[in-house]
């Protein structure tokens, strides 16, 4: 690790005017890709501002019958909360597909979403990387590509986004609610990450001096038909090679509602809103899932080790369709999928 | 697409920051370690406070041999910096055994062969000491999953988990 010095700050406003008084300083909370990029050089800030003492790690009911999460608030808290196994149990599920015990008991809500992608390149600081270099090239389109994009990638980057929560509050339509200097705004959580583009080096669109504060949760919870299915090279603590959250609404045979998002394949969780439309009014079948997959990976187009992902996420996004639709989740302790 | 492979390179020198003072209660002594910001919890363990039974495996959080309970929470201390944990609670491996008896998890370790070059070890018990008091492992396989942060490179995991199985049971009867 560089040398860096070491400040806390006492409440938003102080965290604020501290990030802004200091271009090369970076916010820690829980720290564990922060710390580890930094071990590996990736970043290289001059001053870290600890956030831990900030009021945000609890969890409101909001006005509109939905939840308000701190951005503070562990990931195993999250998971384990009771509001949200029992009214948003894909949030859950997602959380608990990811990481070990030990990093969601020390990762916050907020840095989930500011985690950064696994690729190999952007870690390995003797290669190429767009994200980490701006125009030093990309190595990952010609060297090893197992874990990364079939979709939405571009010439300079085709990293993925390693989060499981993330892809989950992709389906719950969740909103990132964020602070800056000037003032607050919410932020579509669909809108959050970015595609790469031509600037794969911006991951999202918070801006250097704003900080998270909360993630809202609507009050549409699918506690009754969803599903996260994580598919991977061991059966746990190992990145996604694809993973599905999908949530219906099923009323009298047909689908009046339905949210599919697709983590392990994109520089963001990917929604397909028109796969999404084409379920709504059909049955739940089979036919349905194969159309609504086939439109998702509609212009997906893989590299030299990871062009199996293409039929693995289609399968994957059926599945996960059928054991949403039939009221029985894919467990993340029991690791048969039926 | 490939551009030729760059060495990173470092900001200009400056001067060191400050080190700081910080108050670890460390197995129920309380410490007080100087050190620089970017010390981890494992390395002030180790290096300042001469605890070298919570192992460096890997560095970066893949491995859980540096784990430790942090105010009773299992977390992994390669990845926490010192400073971020003035006045908190540690407990590493050499503080489970009280009044000279093993903690119930070392013991059923040691009867059930837990462990064979016993690197991973350390970081086995104290997480399983989390597993434990966390309360949410009921069946073999939620053991399996709750205990996946802990790599064995041994592959001693049948018999990990029939250490920490007979605990749980013992800890019920």
């Amino acid at each position: 690790m560089i040398d860096f010095d070491y400040v806390r700050a006492n409440d938003v406003g102080d965290a604020l005017s501290q990030i802004t008084r200091h271009q090369a300083a970076k916010f820690i909370a829980g720290g564990t890709n922060l710390i580890d990029l930094m071990k590996e050089d990736v970043e290289q800030p001059t001053r870290l501002i600890d956030i831990t003492g900030l009021p945000l790690n609890e969890i409101h009911e909001t006005q509109t019958g939905g939840l308000k999460i701190g951005a503070l608030v562990p990931n195993s808290d999250l998971a384990y909360d009771e509001r949200i196994t029992k009214r948003y149990p894909l949030l859950s599920s997602a959380i608990l597909a990811g990481a070990s015990p030990q990093l969601r008991n020390m990762a916050s809500t907020g840095g989930n979403l500011l985690q950064r992608t696994r690729c190999l390149y952007f870690y390995d600081t003797a290669t190429p990387c767009n994200k980490r270099r701006p125009g030093s090239g990309c190595g990952a389109a010609e060297g090893f590509n197992r874990m990364n994009a079939i979709l939405g990638w571009s010439e300079s980057c085709i990293a993925v986004h390693p989060s499981d929560m993330c892809v989950a509050l992709s389906a719950l339509d969740a909103v990132v609610h964020v602070a800056g200097p000037k003032g607050d705004r919410a932020i579509k959580s669909t809108d959050f990450h970015r595609l790469p583009g031509d600037t794969p080096e911006i991951d999202t669109n918070l801006a250097r001096d704003e900080i998270i504060t909360a993630i809202e949760l609507p009050s549409e919870e699918f506690h009754r038909h969803y599903s996260y299915l994580k598919i991977r090279d061991r059966l746990s603590y190992a990145f996604a090679l694809v993973s599905v959250a999908a949530a219906l609404k099923i009323e009298a045979g047909m689908m009046t509602c339905a949210r599919v998002a697709v983590g392990g394949v994109a520089h963001k969780p990917w929604r397909a809103p028109d796969a999404e439309q084409s379920l709504e009014g059909k049955p739940p079948d089979r036919k349905a899932f194969v159309e609504a997959a086939d439109i998702i990976l509609h212009g997906a187009v893989g590299f030299a080790h990871n062009r199996f992902k293409i039929e693995l996420a289609r399968r994957a996004i059926v599945r996960a369709l059928e054991q949403a639709a039939a009221g029985t989740p894919q467990s993340q302790s029991e690791k048969v999928i039926v | 697409m490939q551009g030729r492979p760059q060495a990173t390179s470092h900001p200009p020198k400056r001067s060191l920051p400050p080190e700081l003072e910080v108050g670890l209660h460390v197995n129920g002594v309380e410490r007080r370690v100087v050190l620089r910001p970017w010390t981890t919890l494992l390395d002030a363990l180790r290096e300042h406070l001469d605890l070298t039974g919570t192992k460096k495996g890997c560095d970066h959080g893949q491995c859980g041999a540096c784990t430790v309970l942090i105010d009773g929470r299992r977390v992994l201390s390669c990845l926490t910096l010192a400073v971020m944990k003035d006045g908190a609670e540690i407990t590493t491996i050499e503080g489970l055994a009280q009044n000279g008896e093993l903690h119930p998890l070392q013991t059923a370790f040691i009867a059930h062969d837990g462990f064979q070059c016993g690197y991973c070890t350390p970081g086995q018990i104290c997480s399983a000491a989390g597993l434990i008091a966390e309360g949410r492992a009921k069946t073999s396989d939620e053991i399996r999953e709750l205990m996946s942060g802990n790599i064995c490179r041994c592959g001693c995991y049948p018999n990990i988990l029939a250490a920490i199985e007979a605990v749980m049971q013992g800890a019920e009867t």
